[in-house]
């Protein structure tokens, strides 16, 4: 079971596992725990996991979160896969899952997630996150809490430093 | 200037702890090379060919002289004694050791200063043009939107790894740029639109580098309060589009290309119009209080000095050429623009000691309350000096170095560090400036010959900015060996231009003799007083190629 770390920087366990995409010609192997499946795939078959609510999807840094526009709120967990710590377009992904779609569950990004990028992630919306399993978990939340405040308005404020400034 | 507030320390205090913490990470084996890269280069450090280079933002250039003091003060306590302004208005250290960076760091956050995204596939220092504020011709001061850029693109927390470096210019004059900002990610021109509001002609995807680029305009005009969001939306499409596959297609110009302007620009407007009256939407009372940073010095009354200047000019020839070239007009009639070159020969042009540190700051105390500005073509301003001291002054700093009356000439050369100090180069840059410098050592001829912009880059990352150069030099490396193409008809301004390749290139030692060909022919060629680009832009180059390669 991973650890996961929430925003406060807390660290709890639980079962959600990434079911990988399959190959082609295959067919998806839905576990019997919670699991993030990739978006299009639920997208394309939701019906079948009507009677599950411990069904959530991952997205790849590559896709678009706008397939899952006006559905996101029938997802308990979505997953924002990081392929290498050094793309960003997850970021992205995460303020417009939370932003432009309103989503208002889980958001989980996953992958090659480090330390030094937890803040960013959270100012972006992410409110969980799964270390990459040589990194020290115990590090989360002190990294996640560099900073006190920021420059901008963005997922975690709607009060950019100007408008603080100037009230 | 902008000076900070309990929001700005508290972050910067924030920052250097951060980074302390990750320097410690990365050298006890808790990161590794790969994992502090990205950190390292974000807080302005490299590691290069001898040592580590820390590059200390300048924000748009400004710098007080309590901060050029703890530079100079840094680059003795840290470093060799010296510092290096860049191309974009930076400065650099050569020789920190790695372990020493966050102390320089905490030095300089005491003086407001960082090296915050001076380097990695972030948001860069915002340039601007160094007469900001002080010339007669602008639309408005652009600092305040500069600094208000700076605060935005600080940490921004979506933007901290996009596929490539971003760099953001803005220029305010009318007449001319000084910023090239058509040779940057985003350029922003100030305009006033037909019912005489405030705003930007946006440019997006000019760059030089391996695919030299002037930026197309992607929206005619931008209200200046929609400056942030409309950023945010072209920086969003940037990071969500841009290309991560391949380094050398990842800046933003190929997405620009490969959609075409009007494709990208349809894009950016469509994310625009989701957050274009988001939070991150500017206030009139948030633009009132950064041009309250940017007021006006409390300049005096100056008696007419007219006479008396044309008297001492007409008396002393080196005076009169200093005040020819080195010395422009302000707004104010009883001030004027000194520009303080640092291109004296044998000296690598943008380097400055640390007692020259010093001098520039007690310079600036006296003469022109306390602050310079930072240039492109890496001399140091001195934006605000009475007309009744110009003289005094140019006696003080010529024993300095900081007199040689060749601004905007072939010899004020722009030159990056090159082989002698940066890991990337291909060639060196530095003894290539000289050797020319050399060649055109007789002031007289140098005035004849007019304004010619000499660029020199010791690679294709162009930090010299060779492409735009009416003359560029870009060092190459063939079999081990260092050879010199030339490009002819670049330039950064108004009318920008990618220049044109001459040929083959040439050994260092050549270099010299093939400027002096270059400059021969069009001595032969131009017009009464055609500047060197309006000739080459004429005749062609043609018989550049003919006179050069014969």
């Amino acid at each position: 079971m991973p650890d996961v770390i929430t925003s406060d920087g807390s660290i709890r366990k639980d079962n959600w596992v990434i079911v990988p995409r399959p190959a082609d010609g295959e067919s998806l192997d839905i576990p019997d725990q919670p699991a993030l499946i990739p978006a299009d795939l639920w997208l394309a078959g939701k019906e079948h996991f009507d009677d599950r609510d411990d069904i959530g999807v991952w997205l790849d840094s590559h896709e678009e979160p706008e397939i899952l526009a006006g559905v996101v709120n029938e997802l308990p967990v979505i997953a924002v896969n990081f392929p290498k710590f050094s793309d960003g377009r997850g970021y992205s992904i995460a303020r417009l899952l939370r932003e432009r779609l309103n989503y208002r569950h889980e958001l989980r990004a996953v992958g090659d997630v480090l330390l030094d990028q937890l803040q960013f992630m959270k100012r972006c919306g992410f409110n969980t996150y799964v270390l990459r399993a040589d990194k020290d978990i115990n590090k989360a939340a002190r990294c996640l809490n560099f900073f006190t405040q920021g420059y901008q308005a963005a997922t975690d404020t709607d009060e950019p430093l100007f408008r603080r400034r100037a009230s | 200037m902008y000076v900070y507030d309990e929001h700005d320390r508290q972050m910067a205090a924030e920052r250097v702890a951060q980074f302390r913490d990750q320097t410690e990470r990365a050298l006890a084996g808790e990161l590794s090379e790969d994992e502090f890269l990205p950190l390292r280069l974000q807080n302005g450090l490299y590691v290069q060919r001898l040592a580590p280079m820390l590059r200390i933002a300048v924000p748009y250039g400004m710098l007080r002289s309590v901060q050029l003091r703890r530079l100079a003060r840094i680059t003795r306590d840290y470093d060799k004694g010296y510092a290096h302004f860049t191309t974009r208005q930076n400065v650099q250290l050569n020789w920190p050791a790695i372990e020493d960076v966050p102390d320089i760091l905490a030095e300089l956050a005491e003086v407001e200063m960082h090296a915050n995204q001076t380097s990695g596939n972030c948001i860069r220092n915002t340039t601007t043009d160094q007469f900001s504020g002080v010339q007669a011709d602008e639309i408005t001061d652009p600092r305040p939107y500069c600094e208000i850029v700076r605060q935005w693109s600080t940490f921004h927390p979506e933007f901290a790894f996009l596929p490539r470096k971003f760099k953001v210019a803005v220029n305010a004059s009318e007449h001319t740029d000084r910023a090239a900002i058509q040779v940057h990610d985003i350029g922003l021109q100030m305009v006033r639109n037909d019912q005489g509001e405030l705003g930007f002609r946006v440019h997006v995807g000019g760059g030089l580098g391996r695919t030299p680029m002037v930026g197309p305009v992607i929206r005619e005009f931008l209200p200046e309060l929609d400056l942030l969001t409309y950023l945010e939306a072209v920086l969003r499409v940037y990071n969500r589009y841009g290309r991560r596959d391949n380094k050398f297609k990842a800046r933003i110009k190929i997405l620009v290309k490969a959609l075409t302007p009007e494709g990208f620009a349809a894009k950016v407007e469509d994310e625009w119009s989701h957050i274009k009256d988001s939070p991150t939407r500017l206030t009139e009372e948030a633009i009132s209080q950064f041009k309250g940073y940017f007021t006006e010095p409390d300049r005096q009354p100056v008696p007419d000095v007219t006479d008396a200047l044309a008297t001492q000019r007409f008396e002393n020839r080196e005076f009169d050429q200093w005040i020819s070239h080195n010395v422009d007009t302000h707004k104010n009639p009883g001030y004027a623009i000194v520009t303080l070159t640092m291109k004296k020969t044998g000296t690598p042009p943008g380097d400055a000691s640390d007692r020259q540190l010093e001098q520039i700051a007690d310079l600036a105390d006296q003469y022109s309350f306390g602050e310079v500005r930072v240039t492109h073509q890496q001399n140091v301003v001195l934006a605000d000096v009475r007309k009744d001291q110009l003289f005094e002054l140019w006696q003080v700093i010529t024993p300095m170095g900081f007199a040689t009356a060749n601004l905007n000439t072939l010899t004020d050369v722009i030159c990056c560090p090159g082989g002698d100090y940066c890991a990337l180069a291909n060639a060196k840059s530095i003894p290539v400036a000289e050797s020319i410098q050399r060649q055109f050592d007789d002031m007289d001829y140098l005035y004849d010959i007019g304004n010619i912009d000499l660029n020199i880059s010791g690679c294709m990352n162009a930090c010299g900015h060779h492409h735009v150069g009416n003359i560029g030099v870009l060092g190459v490396d063939k079999k081990g060996q260092e050879f010199y193409q030339i490009s002819l008809g670049g330039s950064s301004h108004h009318d920008a231009a990618i220049g044109k390749i001459l040929g083959p290139s040439f050994a260092r030692e050549d270099m010299p003799e093939v400027m002096q060909k270059i400059i021969n022919v069009y001595v032969d060629n131009r017009t009464e007083e055609e500047p060197f680009l309006d000739t080459y832009r004429r005749i062609g180059i043609e018989p550049f190629k003919e006179r050069v390669y014969a």
